[in-house]
């Protein structure tokens, strides 16, 4: 046990003290709040430009729609004649709308015209056009004597109140936030899996070509060496998780109390949301901010964190095992691709197979893959936030530890064997081979 | 004499391939034990076997009469052939962490890091990353660590190899000194005349079987085989050279300062000298007589040859 401590310790520190590893701690923060702060800044930017818009109504019936905002501006070209226009809008405007004159409503949609230097924005355009098809719709209903102001009485909002049998209320919000939480946990295991796996397995590649491992290996036993490893980069890279949340939480707290809330909110300006859309997001979400609350504590909190942390040890050993095999086996890191793509799949798929779940959490696809050992670390914690039946979980989670002693039991074989090989790469029949031996 | 480690019918299978084929070794206290071989004989599979890196897969090893356990690595000091350290890790972490791994607290392993640092002359090593030293100068770190635990027992395999031969002596001496003080040493190689210089025992590996083993004067004298290095100083030695290849199978052989003749006589099994220098006394006057002693390495090639 002192040794297997040993080991752990130096594999600790010799992952912690890498100035790579230093760097990418340190600088990730910064750059991850960086990257945002430039999204926010260009995209402020690019709201802070007001953009001109000259028109010519011929109809004179639709234009008066036409409203400043902040961002646009309208001006009335007609009295300079459509080619003056035209000219005028080519040097100092952002585009030119033309409204001619048709005898009746109906033609006049498809027969509006915009010039423009460029190619205009797609969100602007779409935007006009939804007006003018509000405006021109409104004006064929009055011309039909509609009464408008009765019609619009009758807009209706359906908003389903989705309940289970158990009289617990839910919300689609409720759904987009079980979908982030698990999608996040999940998220979180596939990256660490592949970020501290791969280092497990660039370790043992070092100590292979570096020669040391017969050294190590007179003195503790190959197993120990191999967890000593496993657990040590763990150790690290949960350092690192911890630093970028607590830095990158610090860095976003103090920016924004530095350039105001607004600097980090996304919708602070520019996203060209049409105004109808942006009130109904607010009318909801003030309505049912209480609701979310609600989902929160809905949430199955304690079965979330305690399976949390088993599928990320179960999936984590797991695959960082079979990742130290594959370095036991090679000589070096571009032998390794061979060996890498079976390893990548399951993840891949777990991945992929988090669509579905988000899609149907209960379908059979979502079942089998968040029973299958391989994927369940990802996809059960996918799956647990929309309710999963407990002897589902239980089987999983039985599965999973199966499998991992069976693993650690094949890797640790292999490696056993292939940290004394060098030379050629083994193929996979040779492998099999030192199972036997 | 006493033997520190015993291996008794060691077999080792990897897969079809045999690499050790019931072998036995004793190597006694206090010793320097040669264990030789061809490459890939089976030396390192043994040698591995010795140091519980692999399992034999039937045979006995005792260390100190004890049957092997995990815990006796602690009284094993091994020098692979194939060494290396941790490249990014600098030296004094290093060594004291292989010191911990072999059962030395830190303050102990400290003490006696310091004697040997000072001793080799490299204390301004310590901070020192592995890459910044030279692969001699890794060698005698590792030479340290190797011997660092007082091990009762210590397998070096080429621990020459990288050596200029000014290290090499200091090795070879440091290796000695070991000895003295009561150590005893398996050493591998395939330098003839380190093993001639500082081998008492040694066993010869070939094709996964042990052929030979024993104390190597007594092997030495086994491998005779009835020569004699001759020089001879006549009026006539043409002549002479002629009566002397009637009677016995003779080849010449370099001239001896102060002879005129130098032979390489072969005599028949059983038969002693006597009858050689009493014919020749009679015939010249004889400068240089010397019974042939094979070498190690002689011993060597003719063994694994025989065995081929």
């Amino acid at each position: 046990m002192d040794k297997l401590k040993l080991i752990i310790k130096r594999e600790f520190f010799a992952k912690v003290k890498n100035k790579s590893f230093i760097i990418l701690t340190l600088l990730s923060p910064v750059l991850m709040v960086g990257l945002v702060m430039l999204i926010v800044f260009l995209n402020q930017k690019n709201s802070e430009d007001v953009r001109t818009i000259g028109y010519i109504d011929e109809s004179g019936q639709i234009a008066t729609i036409l409203k400043d905002t902040e961002h646009i501006k309208y001006i009335d070209l007609k009295a300079l004649g459509i080619e003056e226009a035209k000219n005028k809008t080519n040097k100092f405007y952002y585009g030119l709308i033309y409204i001619p004159k048709v005898d009746s409503l109906k033609k006049l949609a498809n027969k509006i015209s915009f010039y423009s230097n460029e190619t205009p924005s797609l969100s602007l355009v779409s935007a006009i056009e939804s007006k003018f098809e509000r405006r021109i719709q409104n004006l064929r209903l009055e011309a039909m004597d509609f009464d408008l102001e009765k019609l619009r009485s009758t807009d209706t909002d359906v908003d389903f109140i989705t309940e289970n049998f158990e009289g617990e209320k839910s919300s689609k919000i409720g759904s987009v936030l079980k979908m982030f939480t698990g999608g996040a946990f999940g998220y979180l295991i596939f990256m660490f899996i592949i970020i501290y796996g791969t280092s497990v397995m660039r370790s043992v590649i070092e100590e292979k070509t570096s020669r040391i491992i017969e050294v190590i290996i007179s003195s503790v036993k190959p197993f120990q060496l191999m967890l000593g490893k496993i657990i040590g980069n763990a150790l690290a890279g949960i350092l690192q998780f911890v630093i970028w949340m607590v830095s990158a939480g610090l860095l976003l707290i103090i920016v924004t109390f530095i350039f105001g809330p607004g600097a980090t909110s996304l919708n602070s300006g520019g996203v060209n949301i049409p105004p109808e859309m942006m009130e109904q997001i607010q009318h909801s979400s003030s309505n049912n901010i209480q609701l979310v609350l609600a989902e929160i504590k809905n949430l199955p909190i304690i079965t979330l964190f305690f399976s949390f942390i088993i599928y990320f040890i179960g999936g984590y050993l797991i695959y960082s095992s079979i990742y130290a095999a594959i370095g036991a086996a090679v000589d070096s890191e571009t032998d390794t691709q061979q060996f890498m793509i079976p390893v990548l799949m399951p993840l891949m798929i777990a991945i992929y197979i988090g669509f579905f779940v988000i899609e149907n959490p209960h379908g059979p696809i979502a079942l089998a893959f968040s029973l299958f050992p391989l994927t369940s670390p990802i996809v059960m914690l996918m799956r647990i936030p929309f309710g999963v039946p407990w002897w589902q979980i239980v089987i999983s989670m039985v599965l999973l530890i199966i499998t991992f002693i069976a693993i650690v039991w094949f890797a640790s074989k292999i490696y056993r064997i292939g940290i004394l090989m060098y030379g050629k790469k083994p193929t996979y029949k040779e492998l099999y081979r030192w199972l036997k031996y | 004499m006493k033997n520190v480690l015993k291996v008794e019918n060691v077999c080792k299978n990897y897969g079809s391939f045999t690499a050790l084929n019931n072998v036995s070794i004793s190597v006694p206290e206090g010793s320097i034990f040669g264990l030789l071989g061809p490459n890939g004989a089976g030396k390192t599979s043994l040698i591995r076997i010795i140091n519980q890196i692999t399992l034999p897969d039937s045979g006995e090893i005792f260390l100190d009469g004890e049957r092997l356990i995990p815990e006796h690595v602690h009284q094993i000091g091994y020098l692979p052939e194939e060494r290396g350290l941790y490249k990014s890790m600098k030296v004094g972490e290093q060594v004291l962490y292989l010191a911990q791994l072999k059962g030395l607290s830190k303050s102990e392993a400290k003490t006696r890091l310091k004697y040997w640092f000072e001793k080799f002359d490299i204390s301004d090593w310590w901070d020192k990353k592995i890459q910044e030293l030279s692969k001699g100068m890794a060698q005698k770190v590792q030479f340290i660590v190797t011997v660092l635990h007082k091990p009762k027992l210590l397998i070096f395999d080429e621990p020459f190899s990288g050596f200029d031969p000014i290290n090499a002596n200091l090795i070879k001496d440091e290796i000695l000194k070991l000895r003295d003080e009561g150590a005893s040493i398996i050493f591998s190689t395939h330098r003839m005349e380190s093993v001639e210089e500082m081998c008492e025992h040694i066993a010869l590996i070939n094709k996964s079987n042990k052929i030979l083993d024993g104390k190597l004067s007594d092997i030495k004298n086994q491998f005779k085989e009835n020569q004699f290095e001759i020089g001879l100083k006549s009026d006539t030695p043409d002549l002479l050279y002629n009566t002397i290849t009637e009677k016995f199978k003779t080849e010449k052989s370099k001239n001896y300062n102060g002879a005129n003749l130098g032979l390489r006589i072969q005599l028949p099994k059983n038969e002693d000298s006597t009858g050689l220098i009493k014919f020749l006394n009679n015939k010249a006057h004889i400068t240089h007589f010397t019974e042939v002693i094979p070498s190690a390495n002689d011993i060597f090639l003719k063994a694994v040859a025989n065995n081929g």
